[in-house]
């Protein structure tokens, strides 16, 4: 890890209250999440990690009475600015979830390409060519290449999760986010796309959630420990830093707690 | 510590035997009693009915005495006025249904929710004397459209919950999926959401079908019945159907009326257990629809 990176923010948080109703479910949380890095967010269960997550694309909107106070930061533009619509923020930050869920009424072909049906209509050939880009860069393209008209829903798990990152990743998003995205798979699946996040970082950003920390240790470069006071408390980002760090060295007692293992 | 043999036959363990048999056969006993009379019944209408089966019977108009006559009209008529009633309430139905499932976990849907229950109670002849106030009366006359229109009034309620229940078992993660790639809410539902239920909608639709079919009150006070050629113009003058048919050939004293009317019974009777057959296929046949 360099000793200073430069590497530039694209999203940045400032001050994030997180509401749902009047209960409070997250408490003055500030980050930046660089450019082409990886940063994990990790933390006992319950702390708000996924809450958090989903504010960075107005998903947790889907949730009636959510609401956020602060800022939230893509390239500049505040997020939650009310002139701003909801779809294109998810069209430029997109998301990838903890248990696989590509369309059942679709081909792979068409569970890639869901999300571009939107705009301007596209060429066969285009398509054809998003298609196996997005495929090669999830690692899925050589298991499928002959079986592209076969349902979504025909592959394995760890596929299932590849075919969800490559659906998220025709979009050409920003940002991706990554809510414990190989939590429900089994390790060879893990692997492939903890390697495939490594692929990806070259060309986009990545935040992930994950309850498993030696994968945090593994993939990321920066990490955030979340925390929880008490039970009915908001959940808190108790430290930020470069993973490095945080897992060897941390600035405070929980974090150092929770990544030696002392509670979970 | 209890440590008797687990292999003694106790009284105890002998009288759990027998209440347990005795129970099995009065399950199956239940089962019989309500199997028996649909059985029954099928049986004992194509007895009845299959003899009255003849070319005569699907090309003849029905006559009121003698040998001969049949119920091509009917036909027509219940073809006719079920497909305009199923064209008029799936719409409404569908849509309702979505609205429901999608948009309806505030007051204004447990409203909905709530009159969708109540009118499926509606007796069927307050529907058809509804009908007549309001289409009759108005129109100057019994016709096709009358009826239709009473028949998608019965239909809507059952077409709308039915939808809603099928689209409720779409898993969330579906949904999420679409808006996370930002296809804005309506997309999803019409793009996603519905077709994943599809199969599940149209068994309900096929049901609703099936069930309003069948329906006689309603069409005596808009339909009024005819043994003369129905128009095809749904507007134009009375009709009928092969439920008011069988009705009103039934009450006949010609012997071989009668029978006319058992055939028609038949025909309704293989019509509607069609379409739950069908309706039981569609559903189970479209494996990436079970989620």
């Amino acid at each position: 890890m360099k000793k200073s990176d430069d590497a530039p923010a694209v999203m940045t948080v400032e001050h994030l209250n997180m509401y749902y109703g009047s209960f409070m479910a997250l408490k003055d949380v500030s980050m930046v999440i660089r450019k082409n890095r990886i940063t994990a967010l990790i933390g006992p269960s319950g702390c708000g990690k996924s809450t958090f997550i989903r504010s960075l694309n107005r998903m947790h909107e889907i949730v009636p009475g959510a609401r956020v106070e602060g800022r939230v930061t893509l390239d500049g533009e505040d997020i939650y600015a009310p002139e701003v619509d909801p779809v294109r923020v998810r069209r430029r930050v997109g998301m990838v979830f903890q248990k696989p869920n590509p369309f059942p009424t679709m081909s792979i072909y068409d569970n890639v390409i869901a999300g571009l049906k939107l705009g301007r209509k596209r060429k066969k050939s285009e398509l054809d060519e998003i298609v196996e880009r997005t495929l090669r860069q999830a690692a899925l393209w050589d298991e499928v290449k002959n079986k592209l008209s076969e349902s979504g829903t025909s592959l394995s798990g760890g596929q299932q999760q590849r075919l969800c990152i490559a659906r998220t990743l025709a979009l050409e998003p920003e940002v991706i986010l990554m809510d414990e995205p190989a939590s429900a798979l089994d390790p060879v699946s893990t692997q492939k796309i903890e390697d495939a996040m490594l692929e990806l970082k070259e060309q986009y950003t990545v935040v992930i959630v994950t309850h498993n920390m030696q994968q945090a240790a593994r993939v990321s470069d920066y990490t955030g420990f979340f925390f929880i006071e008490d039970m009915g408390q908001p959940g808190q980002l108790w430290e930020f830093g470069e993973t490095e760090k945080i897992f060897s060295n941390p600035d405070r007692k929980e974090t150092e707690d929770y990544v030696t293992g002392r509670f979970g | 510590m209890n440590r008797r043999p687990l292999a003694e036959a106790t009284t105890r363990y002998r009288r759990r035997k027998l209440v347990d048999r005795v129970m099995t056969a009065l399950a199956y006993l239940c089962t019989a009693a309500a199997v028996i009379p649909l059985t029954w019944i099928v049986i004992y209408v194509i007895y009845r009915g299959l003899g009255a089966w003849d070319a005569e019977f699907f090309t003849a108009l029905p006559q009121l005495y003698g040998d001969g006559g049949g119920v091509r009209n009917g036909i027509v008529g219940t073809l006719l006025i079920v497909g305009m009633a199923t064209l008029m309430g799936v719409p409404v139905g569908i849509m309702a249904g979505i609205y429901l499932a999608e948009y309806g976990s505030n007051r204004l849907g447990g409203v909905v929710r709530f009159m969708a229950d109540t009118l499926t109670g509606v007796p069927s002849i307050v529907v058809g004397l509804f009908a007549f106030g309001v289409v009759v009366v108005s129109m100057g006359g019994f016709n096709a459209f009358a009826g239709a229109f009473a028949l998608a009034i019965m239909m809507v309620p059952v077409i709308t919950r039915t939808t809603e229940e099928i689209l409720r078992l779409v898993p969330n993660s579906i949904r999420e999926a679409s808006l996370a790639l930002g296809i804005p809410r309506w997309k999803t539902i019409l793009r996603v959401v519905v077709p994943t239920a599809l199969s599940g909608i149209v068994t309900g639709v096929l049901l609703a079908v099936a069930r309003v079919a069948g329906e006689t009150a309603p069409l005596i006070l808009t339909i009024l019945g005819t043994n003369f050629p129905i128009s095809l113009n749904p507007f134009e003058g009375p009709s009928t159907t092969l439920s008011l048919q069988i009705y009103q050939l039934a009450g006949q004293p010609s012997p071989q009326v009668v029978e006319v009317a058992w055939g028609a019974a038949l025909l309704l009777v293989l019509m509607v257990l069609g379409l739950s057959v069908a309706a039981r296929v569609i559903f189970r046949g479209n494996a990436h629809t079970r989620f």
